[in-house]
């Protein structure tokens, strides 16, 4: 492998240290929303995500290094592995919060449907970077048949609602991003019409209790401030509470007495924003906006379709989940159990969001290799 | 390379229009984080405090209520409930709680069911619980999340039923009650005054409750004490009441219904205040079941009623003291003067006979008092005049409500012929006045008034506005000039009652102290009705007995009467409750006396 200079001067240092600071904020975050009432001891969540920082570096540092045009080679058969793996947790995984996500290896669990996020979006980019018309009708019914039909049947299986919402997101998106005709255009807003109050019912039955309680209580959070619409209701309580400056770091009160459920993974920013009030939010935002703006950055300067498709396919990854993490911890999208990227506690996302950066990273430092 | 441009190009305009869409979230998280952070930013902050701050109130010490020495005759207890918050008490815990409580599933399930509206408030599983159940459920404290043990004060009665209807006693707040002015700042489910002094003086006994403030997780458990505003303690209460003298009258009837009292004949302060049968107020304080609660108000005797105060009955003789005084005062009569008495008297067609067939013989007021004999006061009554009489017995406390202001007081009725003619339209007839002169006939009069008649006799005319709970004010109502010299002879006289070897009261002389009285007997029935009464229910129709008096003789500090009901005769009935109730007063005198030396 050859580590050309000019790899490391076009290695993208602005958008690893945005990732870093993010996650090192994560990491205090975690601390300070884990913080034990009196003498117990203090649960080494922020210990274990330093474990999974490191090794998800180690993971970045191994995908930079590698030239992404492999990864071209490589995608479909990645791919099908990603999905065999999601067939294989609905018979083997072990549940947790009434869904089947969960592997274990030994003594690791971790969640493949993170894994085959990555390996979907190398597959999509792949046939669209081979494809160089607009897209029609049918085209676009085999490409849903091809791709997303199989994964999408298995995580609804499991189920894993946000997951799932996310493929189809990032299935739109990537086609509409590949250019599609006009007649697609067309079916896809009367779909979109027409589907939604008919499936809404179809869907509604296929939810399970749980699912449907977080839509009644995104939509009616007051019927019952302490039951479903809680979690909704003390998120808007935390982050509002924090006001313009803050309460200070480790003087938030709402994660500490457990008002604030999943406040170390799904509801870490409702955490930060009561810690920083809206000036750390706001800087926080800015953050990410300028993660995402690197990713597009990256995708129009990449050398070739396929780098283009892969980075804003990852760009959507990443503000799908931003989206709707900060959607639902400010009360504007239902509660989807989503983590927010780098933030959230949990080993398999962030190792799989440190992926995603290794390869806008990897593409942008390849950009100009053509031209040898 | 025409084609690449022209696909970069594209790639350009696809990307900026991903970078608006993102641009318009971020636009859109931005004013979302301004609305809840700094324009709602105040009212989340109080939201978050509401979430984590709990105040629970401490309740109040109620004032103490003592007799006039000071002994306590109450005692703040605790009473405990649990409650359960439906909204945080697992369904399926039921069955473990219930067998903490020993009580039924089916039992908790439906009080649970009762509160399901409003899941977030307390519903009440076990009001008065035992501490046993307070243990239990505090040993459990962790398996059983979202019960709670509220503590509220209660009385105990120290002395059981004594002073039961001075005292009265605690129940919890009613709903009747609740919105009310008097009880404005009273929890819910506190315990407040329902009869009796406890009652009258609830305001002052009950004092402000306090607060504490702890912060709390979401399970409500309690992390740390905030603050503290210590209740404040209801004002003590000293009652004229002593207790010495109130057991000892108490005692005195033994199984027998009736009453006693006692008045310091200086300041009207009442000294006992006695009604028996009586009852035992611990059982409201701990809340009385219904059954209990049926058994008291069904019950023939009729324990709840304050027999002192509500009850009217003949005075019989002890009303002579009454004629003999109006007939000196208006002097129809000289304490020398003598009537024969030859057991009865004839007015028109109808004989009036004194009870004592045989007569008398030669009769002066002395005598006529010692012996009671009923000849000489129809013959004074003649003298006198009914609304004479009435005038006297009026002048001392008769015929008027006493006011203590405890319970409705019965006025009892003092005859007049204007009062005969309002009331029944009808005149008065001479015989009646015979009938009055020896406290039959229309004459009643409660044992309180009766009391009272003997204290104003012994202090000269002075009717003090009688009063149970110490303050320094005396108030005089109202003021009759009484001859001295009079009152020196009447006194002597009942004295003699007691004394004199023919005195109806011989039994109740003290070597304690000098005791002067007069007995009487209230006729329940005519002949014709103890004839036709069955042999088992005889005891219903004997007669009352009464007993006034006072003591000592020479400077009385204490006037006295009971009233026995059914009991006999006043002397050998009535009497030694008296006795015993002058020598619980003299005997606790000389223990001060002795300690003081």
């Amino acid at each position: 492998m050859k580590l050309d200079r000019r790899l490391i001067t076009n290695f993208d240092w602005l958008m690893l240290g945005l990732v870093l600071t993010l996650s090192i904020v994560g990491i205090a975050t975690i601390f300070s929303a884990t913080r034990p009432i009196g003498e117990a001891p203090h649960p080494t969540f922020y210990l274990r995500q330093s474990v999974w920082m490191g090794i998800s570096l180690v993971g970045l540092i191994s995908v930079v290094s590698m030239d992404y045009r492999w990864f071209h080679r490589f995608s479909y058969p990645f791919f099908a592995l990603g999905v065999f793996m999601l067939g294989v947790i609905l018979v083997a995984g072990h549940k947790g919060m009434g869904a089947q996500r969960w592997l274990a290896i030994g003594p690791v669990s971790f969640q493949p449907s993170e894994i085959t996020k990555i390996s979907f979006i190398m597959a999509l980019s792949r046939h669209l970077a081979e494809t160089s018309k607009l897209l029609n009708m049918r085209d676009v019914a085999r490409i849903f048949l091809v791709f997303l039909a199989v994964p999408l049947g298995l995580l609804l299986a499991q189920p894993d609602l946000g997951t799932g919402l996310m493929f189809v997101f990032i299935f739109t998106a990537m086609l509409l991003v590949a250019g599609v005709k006009r007649q697609v255009l067309i079916a896809l807003v009367l779909t979109v019409a027409l589907a939604v109050p008919f499936l809404g019912s179809v869907f509604w039955s296929g939810l399970k209790q749980y699912q449907k309680n977080r839509i009644v209580a995104f939509v009616k959070p007051e019927m019952d401030p302490s039951g479903i619409g809680y979690q909704i209701a003390q998120s808007k309580i935390t982050v509002g509470s924090g006001g313009f400056l803050g309460k200070g770091y480790t003087k938030g009160t709402q994660g500490v007495l457990r008002f604030l459920p999943e406040k170390h993974t799904d509801f870490v920013f409702s955490i930060f924003a009561e810690e920083w009030g809206f000036i750390g939010s706001v800087i926080f935002i800015g953050f990410f906006l300028l993660i995402l703006m690197r990713g597009l950055e990256t995708a129009v300067k990449a050398k070739d379709r396929y780098g283009y498709f892969l980075s804003v396919g990852i760009v959507f990854l990443l503000a799908f989940y931003f989206t709707v993490n900060i959607g639902m911890t400010l009360g504007l999208a239902p509660v989807v159990g989503v983590p927010l990227p780098f933030m959230s506690y949990g080993g398999t996302a962030l190792v799989t969001n440190y992926l995603a950066i290794a390869i806008l990273i990897n593409v942008k430092m390849r950009r100009f290799e053509l031209f040898y | 390379m025409q084609q690449r441009t022209d696909r970069r190009t594209t790639h350009i305009t696809r990307a900026s229009r991903i970078l608006v869409v993102i641009l318009c979230v971020f636009t859109v998280f931005l004013l979302r984080l301004w609305q809840l952070q700094v324009v709602e930013g105040e009212k989340f902050s109080r939201l978050a405090k509401n979430n984590r701050i709990r105040t629970e109130k401490v309740p109040a010490p109620r004032g103490i209520i003592y007799d006039r020495n000071g002994i306590p005759l109450v005692k703040n207890v605790p009473a405990f409930d649990i409650s359960v918050i439906p909204d945080e008490f697992p369904v399926e815990k039921g069955t473990l709680l219930a067998y903490v409580l020993s009580m039924s599933s089916e039992e908790l399930k439906g009080k649970l069911e009762a509160g399901r509206r409003y899941p977030h408030k307390p519903v009440k599983v076990k009001i008065n619980a035992s501490m046993e159940d307070v243990a239990k459920v505090e040993a459990r404290r962790l398996e059983l999340p979202g019960v709670r043990v509220d503590v509220e004060v209660s009385r105990r009665y120290l002395h059981g039923s004594t002073a039961a209807h001075i005292l009265g006693y605690l129940g919890r707040l009613r709903s009747s009650q609740a919105g009310k002015k008097e009880y404005k700042h009273v929890p819910a489910d506190a315990y407040v005054g329902q009869w009796g002094l406890e009652a009258k003086y609830d305001k002052y006994l009950r004092g402000i409750p306090g607060d504490r403030i702890f912060e709390v997780n979401a399970l409500g458990q309690k992390i740390r004490e905030v603050g503290v505003r210590p209740p404040e303690k209801g004002a003590d209460l000293y009652l004229t009441i002593d207790l010495a003298v109130q057991k000892a009258a108490e005692n005195g009837f033994g199984g027998k219904a009736g009453a006693a009292v006692a008045i310091d004949p200086h300041s009207g302060e009442v000294l006992a205040l006695v009604s028996r049968p009586s009852f035992d107020p611990n059982l409201f304080a701990t809340g009385i079941s219904s059954k209990k609660w049926n058994e008291l108000l069904n019950d023939p005797q009729k324990p709840l009623y304050n027999r002192a105060l509500q009850s009217q009955y003949p005075p019989g003789s002890t009303f002579k003291i009454v004629v003999a005084l109006g007939a000196l005062e208006e002097e129809v009569v000289t304490p020398e003067e003598y009537v024969t008495c030859i057991g009865r008297i004839h007015l028109g067609r109808r004989a009036f006979r004194c009870w004592k067939r045989g007569g008398h013989g030669k009769v002066n007021l002395r005598k006529a008092l010692v012996e009671s004999c009923d000849v000489y006061f129809y013959d004074m009554a003649l003298r006198l005049g009914i609304d004479s009489i009435a005038k006297y017995a009026k002048s001392l406390g008769l015929g008027s409500v006493p006011g203590l202001g405890l319970v409705r007081e019965s006025s009892g009725i003092i005859p007049t012929k204007q009062w005969k003619l309002k009331k029944m339209n009808e005149q008065w007839y001479p015989g009646e006045t015979l009938n009055a002169s020896i406290g039959q006939g229309f004459v009643s009069t409660s044992p309180f008034q009766m009391a009272q008649m003997i204290a104003t006799l012994t202090n000269g005319g002075k009717v003090f506005k009688p009063s149970l709970v110490k303050d320094s004010t005396v108030e005089v109502l109202w003021e009759t000039e009484l001859d001295d010299d009079l009152i020196a002879i009447i006194k002597d006289a009942l004295q003699g009652v007691v004394e004199d070897d023919h005195g109806t009261a011989r039994s109740v002389q003290s070597s304690l102290a000098t005791i002067a009285g007069k007995t009487g007997t209230a006729q329940v029935s005519s002949l014709e009705s103890w004839r036709a009464i069955k042999e088992d229910d005889k005891g219903l129709l004997e007669d009352h007995a009464w007993f006034v008096a006072f003591s000592p003789v020479d400077h009385p500090d204490i006037a006295i009467s009971v009233i026995v009901e059914h009991g006999g005769h006043g002397g050998s009935a009535a009497g030694p409750i008296a006795k015993a109730m002058v020598e619980a007063y003299r005997n606790k005198e000389a223990g001060t006396f002795s300690e003081t030396r």
